[in-house]
């Protein structure tokens, strides 16, 4: 988006593709994709981000694989040549994470896996990739994932700081000297069914600030 | 055969799927919208965790884990194989699906008929590729534990998704606020019911 010399690659029509995942088509809020990893992995904000980068790059490279082979690729077997690749990336991001950043590897444990089965990025590559060049996807794949990201991102945000007291690990309700006026942390933020209280609110906030998201029954 | 009563207990109630680990959400999310489908995913989802737990811990203990080979030759004793097991296990699941989707269909036309939809839905469930990850970091001793595990999971996946259904019923009669409404309340159900079922923890047999 930063780039704006390059006009072909990213026109307006690309731009959107980016930028409409982030809230008006949100992956989680919205289109109800990949919730299964994003929650156990926002107690803290640090595993957190590893997660939403290591999906934005299985997601755009996946994107760009299957866009670039759509036309070789017979229908019927679709479904198993997209796993194939996905769980290739996905082998491909374990083993560096492993090298690179091993303690959160181990905190993250079977959710890194988990991205092969995460619902964005099949969908993604079933309502996208097939249909479109690579350069469009890539770009889909990334504006997916960075919704996915930022919603992860606010979800951690929230919970480690009501929840320890810390961002990425800075005590930083200490240094504010909040304790000594007698607040505590709040010890529910770490459980896990907060993390889908805390979607849920978000959801609330969003649609009610966007009354066309609002669903009719 | 205490220690599979326990697994099994445990992988129920402590370590449910959903309230747990969140596992299988988009499927939980989408199709709990009355109780008799649901009830037909749980089912299937319990029907595939009970097969591909096992086969899945086979390949685990006889094939990727580090030394599993030697069955072969002793040669193989440093080989590791275990970076290999995402793959193998996704493969494993979607063609122990798409196997269970046309035996049923021979043997069993009214369970297919029951299930039909949902099975191959099941494929990309992230509860089951999860149950495999997890029996292969927890390490379970025997083919047994395995099982139970696998069946222990679906039973308490199934338990979730028809509890939640039952509400969401229940839930059409009541005035949620217009922003709320379907998604917004069903994550804040899930995880007041995620709380309630936290009161099980340490509990043992």
């Amino acid at each position: 988006m930063e780039n704006v010399e390059k006009e072909p690659l990213l026109s307006a029509k690309n731009i959107k593709l980016m930028s409409n995942p982030l809230g008006q088509e949100n992956p989680i809020t919205v289109q109800v994709l990949g919730i299964c990893s994003a929650l156990a992995v926002t107690v803290k904000m640090k595993p957190a981000i590893v997660m939403a980068i290591s999906v934005m790059v299985v997601l755009a490279v996946s994107n760009v694989v299957i866009s670039a082979m759509r036309k070789s690729v017979p229908g019927r077997i679709r479904i198993i040549v997209q796993l194939v690749v996905i769980a290739t990336m996905v082998i491909i991001v374990d083993q560096v994470l492993k090298a690179f950043a091993f303690e959160v590897s181990k905190q993250l444990s079977v959710f890194v896996g988990l991205i092969i089965t995460n619902c964005i990025i099949m969908g993604r590559l079933e309502a996208f990739a097939l249909a479109n060049k690579p350069w469009p996807a890539f770009l889909d794949g990334l504006g997916n994932a960075g919704g996915y990201g930022l919603i992860l991102i606010i979800v951690s945000f929230l919970r480690e700081l009501f929840g320890s007291g810390t961002l990425l690990g800075f005590p930083v309700m200490e240094k504010l000297g909040v304790y000594k006026t007698g607040y505590e942390d709040n010890g529910m933020m770490i459980l896990p069914p907060m993390a889908l209280i805390v979607v849920g609110l978000i959801i609330w906030f969003q649609r009610s600030r966007n009354k066309s998201l609002i669903e009719t029954r | 055969m205490e220690n599979l009563l326990n697994i099994f207990v445990k992988s129920i109630f402590i370590d449910n799927m959903i309230f747990a680990y969140f596992l299988g959400m988009c499927s939980y999310l989408a199709v709990s919208k009355t109780v008799k489908t649901s009830m037909g995913l749980g089912l299937a989802v319990i029907f595939v965790l009970l097969i591909t737990v096992p086969v899945n811990y086979l390949l685990e203990v006889y094939v990727l884990k580090k030394g599993a080979l030697v069955w072969i030759s002793d040669s193989f004793a440093t080989v590791d194989l275990s970076f290999l097991s995402f793959i193998m296990f996704i493969a494993i699941i979607a063609s122990i699906v798409q196997l269970v989707e046309m035996f049923i269909e021979k043997f069993s036309p009214a369970l297919y008929n029951s299930l039909g939809i949902f099975l191959p839905l099941i494929a990309v469930n992230c509860a089951i590729l999860g149950a495999a990850l997890f029996m292969q970091e927890r390490e379970y001793s025997s083919i047994a534990e395995a099982t139970s595990f696998g069946l222990g999971s679906g039973v308490g996946w199934l338990l979730a998704i028809v509890a939640l259904a039952a509400i969401r019923e229940k839930m059409r009669y009541s005035n949620v606020p217009a922003p709320l409404r379907g998604l917004g309340i069903t994550f804040i159900l899930t995880g007041l019911m995620g709380i309630a079922f936290m009161s099980f923890l340490g509990i043992t047999l």
